[in-house]
């Protein structure tokens, strides 16, 4: 606009908290970054590019975020890409091989009934991944719902959700998984609900510390002050802001997760055979460990680098994103 | 003055590195503060509170400190080892902050604390320091120093509390007392209070004063003398009584913005700021 | 002032408010009576914890835990709020700090209320109400941590101008500004006020700046008005009341001899 207002506009900045970015003359951004960084963002995906920008700037600067998040990131990859990456379909079964060592024909070797080791721990990654997904997307929104409206209604509704949560935070997850297999019959869905029974009550406690936080603050009375209702108040001022704590509770959770779930294929109540599970092929090979120690070792190799990466993962955004570490 | 000074800053350098950008927050500052009363003014986001905190090297690790030279009592404090500060914190200069949560431990009584300050200092008997601390709160008039002596920091207003870290502070005798913002929480009786507790110390003891605040007019009132920061520089110093009579033009429109209760107006004048003044 | 045509807008009869509830429950506020006109601003002045804020916050709907009578334009309101009601009243807080959502935009925060209230139009609408508190060049994508507290402060005031109230509660508006930025704001206030007929209550412990922008000032201590006046005699130092007296020489200054001569009122 004019040179005059302008100016004026930049000298009120100057004596507050400083803004990064650039200052540049034009309307056409030059390069994507001066898009991001100029100074008055012109669109609401402007501003939200930027943010995300800016996070995601802030995660490269930790060498071991970055670790985690290839290692995730391939983890997916390897998932999405199974058929391709295999070099024969996970259960094809060739019994003149049988523990084959790892070599040129099988890089993993073969196990005890000459499926190839390289290509289930491959189309085990979908398993795992599946699971630890499966368990997010039910846990994340229930804690998070019933940890904000508790925390935000209080009263007798804060008392009656947090003793619920205590029962289901006080059942035994092994225990738990134990008698959904013996109601449901062993499969990897029960590993899935067993952990997410107990896995959400942990999430609608720290939505509910950051809720009691948030509750009286000025910007939740201004939007009861705008008449918006308990729920939207929830929805839309008091969940995003937990939203971060819980993300990153869950990255670091999930780790937890795929070992769970491989426990629980190991002692023979999650994954079945002969589904390419990770614990469930320990636990095959566990029987020829010192003879045949690839069979074991694989897939254990397999569960170390998942629950690496999702740690190293979980740790850098909860630097980023957990203001409280700031 | 004539009195060699207390503390003299040439030159003093606040920087804050940031991924994106630095932040200058004290751009080269020349400050001598004798055994008066020194008022620092300025908005937020001046260096005020940089400069008090750079003095005593309680700024954040992150933050860069450089100056030409910093002495008190004609010693080379910018020099100084982590062990030497120590022992110049607390027994030759102190400070005093906005909110006493911060210097008082919750757990503690605030006798005990206000001794073990002075015992960390002196070497006397726990007696010795016990009695000192009970004429401590009398200074800074607590009508029943027994009592306070046993409370804890909860039990205690924030008028209160500002008094008893006031006491803890000033116990073992310090030359300099450095006071940021120090009544900015208070209403106004409680503030005026606290200054004469603080106008009495420094008259009785013979102690400097670097009061820090925002709020100019107070400053007037209770400083000798008042430097004026703006954009991390001082942009004038004068004495107090001389403050209407202030040169420089964002000295002159941060008095006029101010209402008050003996003029009316209909617009109050808005300060227009110049980048000149960001110039050296 | 006090015109007894004019039609009164707020109207608060014999209010309390305690906190906690049960034999322990403080009183806030203890039995407080006034009305408002149309366009009046009203001050209330005092110091922390004389209830100046809890009286806007039982009239915002903030605080429902109150007895009393109390009307807005001549119809009496309960303790619950109709979603309508917030279109009349709104209120501005202290700490712009505190008042923004962190993780929304400009635009997000004042898009919210348009979406409550469905008011349509909200595209021009939330231009031109950032063009009537002076933010017109791009700050409407910003985030509340790329703006400076006075430009903080200018989009709470936004926020609630763009319900189109009759009615704006100011709780300090301006005592976490700096002096400058306050001179801004304040201006900007009275502007507002006189260009969309809005009727004000003030909140301050300030009270020079109470003077500057009320015409008739109650002085609270401890939940009770303890003396209403208007700004001429505010100014005049013709207070009757002991502690507005107080309050008033506390507000001229530090004066060693004063400041000796304070005692509580209890």
């Amino acid at each position: 606009m004019m040179p005059g207002r302008r100016r004026r506009s930049h000298s009120r900045r100057g004596r507050d908290a400083p803004v990064a970015g650039a200052i540049r003359p034009g309307k056409v951004p030059l390069h994507w970054r001066d898009y991001l960084f100029e100074e008055n963002p012109w669109s609401r995906w402007q501003a939200r590019f930027r943010s995300a920008y800016e996070i995601a700037s802030a995660m490269r600067h930790n060498p071991l975020t970055v670790a985690g998040l290839a290692i995730v990131a391939l983890l997916l990859l390897i998932a999405l890409l199974a058929p391709l990456l295999a070099a024969q379909p996970p259960n094809l079964q060739d019994l003149a091989a049988r523990l084959r060592p790892p070599g040129a024909g099988a890089w993993f070797g073969t196990d005890e009934l000459g499926r190839d080791v390289y290509s289930r721990v491959l189309y085990g990654t979908r398993i795992s991944l599946g699971i630890v997904m499966l368990v997010v997307l039910i846990v994340g929104p229930i804690g998070l719902l019933i940890g904000c409206t508790a925390g935000y209604i209080g009263g007798w509704v804060d008392a009656v959700l947090m003793r619920v949560t205590d029962i289901f935070l006080a059942c035994p997850r092994l225990i738990l998984a134990f008698a959904l297999v013996a109601a449901l019959g062993p499969g990897a869905g029960d590993a899935v609900l067993a952990i997410a029974l107990t896995a959400w009550p942990a999430y609608a406690r720290v939505a509910r510390a950051e809720t009691l936080a948030l509750r009286g603050t000025d910007f939740v009375a201004a939007a009861r002050l705008q008449g918006a209702g308990p729920l939207r108040i929830i929805l839309r001022q008091i969940m995003p802001l937990c939203l971060s704590s819980v993300v990153v509770r869950l990255s670091l959770d999930m780790a937890g997760i795929i070992m769970v779930a491989a426990g629980l294929g190991f002692l023979g109540f999650g994954a079945q055979p002969p589904s390419p599970e990770w614990g469930a092929m320990i636990s095959s090979g566990r029987r020829f460990i010192l003879d045949q120690w690839w069979v074991a070792f694989f897939p254990g190799l397999a569960i170390c680098i998942a629950s690496l990466g999702f740690n190293l993962l979980g740790d850098g955004l909860r630097d980023v994103l957990d203001p409280k570490q700031r | 003055m004539t009195e060699t000074p207390l503390l003299e800053l040439v030159d003093l350098r606040v920087r804050y590195p940031g991924r994106h950008r630095t932040v200058e927050a004290v751009r080269g500052l020349d400050l001598t503060v004798g055994r008066e009363k020194l008022g620092i003014v300025g908005e937020s986001g001046s260096g005020k509170s940089s400069v008090g905190r750079a003095i005593l090297r309680l700024l954040p690790p992150t933050a860069v400190v450089t100056a030409g030279s910093m002495r008190f009592q004609g010693s080379d404090v910018l020099a100084a080892s982590e062990a030497e500060m120590r022992s110049i914190r607390g027994r030759r200069i102190t400070m005093v902050t906005q909110d006493p949560k911060f210097a008082l431990n919750p757990v503690m009584s605030i006798g005990a604390q206000i001794a073990e300050a002075y015992l960390a200092h002196r070497h006397v008997s726990p007696e010795e320091a016990r009695q000192r601390t009970l004429e401590m709160l009398q200074t800074v008039r607590f009508r029943d120093p027994e009592r306070v002596f046993a409370s804890y920091p909860h039990e205690l207003s924030g008028g209160m509390g500002q008094r008893a870290m006031i006491a803890m502070m000033v116990i073992a005798g310090p030359d300099l007392l450095i006071a940021d913002e120090p009544t900015s929480a208070l209403d106004a009786a409680i503030q005026m209070q606290i200054l004469a507790i603080l106008d009495d110390l420094v008259g009785q003891r013979g102690m400097g004063l670097v009061f820090i605040s925002h709020d100019i007019d107070l400053v007037a009132a209770f400083c000798d003398r008042i430097a004026v920061m703006y954009g991390g520089r001082i942009v004038e110093t004068c004495a107090a009584g001389a403050l209407h009579e202030a040169r420089h033009p964002y000295t002159r429109g941060l008095l006029a913005a101010i209402p008050r209760l003996e003029r009316a107006v209909e617009q109050l004048p808005v300060l227009a700021r110049d980048e000149s003044w960001l110039a050296p | 002032m006090s015109d007894p045509l004019a039609l009164t807008v707020i109207g608060v009869e014999n209010l309390r408010v305690g906190f906690g509830g049960g034999a322990q429950s403080f009183p806030a506020v203890q039995g407080v009576s006034f009305s408002i006109v149309e366009g009046e601003i009203f001050g209330l002045v005092g110091e922390s914890g004389s209830g100046k804020s809890t009286i806007l916050r039982v009239i915002s709907g903030l605080n429902r835990d109150w007895s009393g009578r109390l009307t807005i334009r001549g119809q009496e309101i309960g303790k619950r709020r109709a979603k309508r009601f917030y279109k009349t009243v709104q209120m501005v807080f202290q700490d712009p700090y505190g008042s923004l959502h962190p993780r929304k935009t400009v635009d997000a925060i004042l898009y919210e209320g348009l979406a409550v209230q469905s008011m349509d139009d909200r595209q021009r609408r939330i231009e031109r109400v950032l063009y009537d508190v002076g933010l017109q060049d791009g700050f409407r994508f910003r985030y509340p941590h790329q703006l400076s507290g006075g430009q903080r402060q200018r989009v709470a005031i936004a926020r609630a101008l763009i319900l189109e109230p009759r009615i704006l509660l100011l709780d300090e508006p301006t005592s976490a500004l700096d002096v400058s930025v306050q001179a801004e704001i304040l201006n900007l206030l009275r502007e507002l006020r006189v260009r969309r007929r809005l009727t004000c209550i003030l909140v301050s412990h300030n009270l020079a700046v109470v003077a500057h922008m009320c015409e008739r000032i109650a002085v609270m201590n401890r939940g009770r008005i303890v003396e209403e006046l208007d700004s001429a005699s505010l100014r005049a130092g013709v207070a009757q009341d002991p502690y507005t007296q107080q309050l008033m020489r506390a507000a001229r200054g530090y004066d060693r001899a004063i400041a000796d001569s304070f005692v509580d009122f209890d």
